[in-house]
């Protein structure tokens, strides 16, 4: 059924959809700024350094949400054959690996003041690296193969292997004795974030996943074009 | 006011360097992509423009294509 779904039958939506994701990522991220950086208010322990909280948790949230799909995808490819899903994993990948550098960065920009050292090889922040060289070889892969058939069965690979990183990284804090805190916000348990500063979180996260689905659109339009350039060649 | 929100009590070189940091990032991926599409898009025109006329109405009768060409410049022309 969802090879029915072919790429070309969706080319007007997703070819018209990011200018008006644009626009609405612009007013979520004008508001989700003011709020991170002007409206919410300082920790009592962390002070003003708590407000990294606001890029470092939605991005490294993002990146983690992006991988996990791609997995997922990567199953239907490798186990079922479909012919959309290859397109739509590829397309997620490079927003999925800038949110990763972005959550080392910020989490190493938080690190210094709070822990007082830039990088530690911690469990949680060593899981969050290795997921970001899982991204890398993804990537890599997809440039160096050329035969399809071989591409996707290795992309897909690699994918199902890197998702076995995503519950280290989830529980790394459970498991060993880390520099890095617990989660503060849970889907399952009570929230121990106050309410002032989860609704910046909140806001900041709607807007990285618009901007990574706008990431999205822009790559699977740009994939399917290059596909059909291929074809005209054929001609 | 502004003083404040600029030193955040001390921490404000880290506070800025992330939201710089990420900020910078967003739209140096955003221009990569956005290039990477026009520069498709453009050798698309090109490929277009040089196909004979019965190939191009055999492009135009191919849905593959038709979405395609109708949200580039060449057609819309």
């Amino acid at each position: 059924m969802l090879n029915n779904f072919h790429p070309n039958k969706i080319f007007t939506i997703t070819s018209k959809a990011p200018k008006y994701i644009f626009a609405i990522f612009i007013i979520v991220i004008s508001v989700g700024l003011i709020e991170a950086l002007i409206l919410s208010p300082e920790d009592y322990i962390q002070s003003d350094s708590v407000r990294i909280m606001y890029v470092h948790v939605p991005s490294a949230w993002t990146s983690i949400g992006i991988f996990s799909l791609i997995s997922i995808l990567s199953f239907g490819i490798l186990f079922f054959k479909n012919k959309t899903f290859p397109l739509i994993a590829k397309s997620l990948a490079p927003s999925g690996l800038v949110f990763n550098i972005i959550a080392l960065v910020t989490g190493s920009l938080w690190g210094k003041p709070t822990w007082g050292t830039w990088w530690a090889w911690d469990a949680r922040i060593t899981s969050m690296l290795i997921l970001a060289l899982f991204y890398l070889i993804y990537i890599m892969a997809w440039r160096i193969y050329e035969n399809k058939n071989q591409v996707h069965k290795i992309t897909s690979i690699i994918a199902i292997i890197g998702l076995i990183n995503v519950p280290i990284i989830k529980f790394s804090v459970d498991w060993w004795s880390t520099l890095h805190q617990p989660a503060s916000v849970n889907l399952l348990s009570k929230t121990t974030v106050h309410s002032s500063m989860l609704v910046p979180l909140v806001i900041m996260t709607a807007a990285f996943t618009l901007f990574s689905l706008l990431i999205f659109l822009m790559k699977y339009n740009t994939e399917l074009i290059k596909i059909r350039n291929k074809g005209l060649d054929r001609l | 006011m502004i003083n404040e929100i600029i030193l955040m009590n001390g921490y404000g070189i880290y506070v800025w360097s992330a939201f710089s940091f990420t900020l910078i990032s967003f739209a140096v991926l955003y221009s990569v992509i956005k290039v990477q599409l026009v520069k498709e898009k453009v050798k698309f025109n090109a490929k277009f423009a040089n196909l004979t006329v019965e190939k191009k109405q055999t492009v135009k009768a191919q849905e593959t294509y038709r979405e395609i060409l109708a949200n580039t410049s060449v057609y819309k022309i």
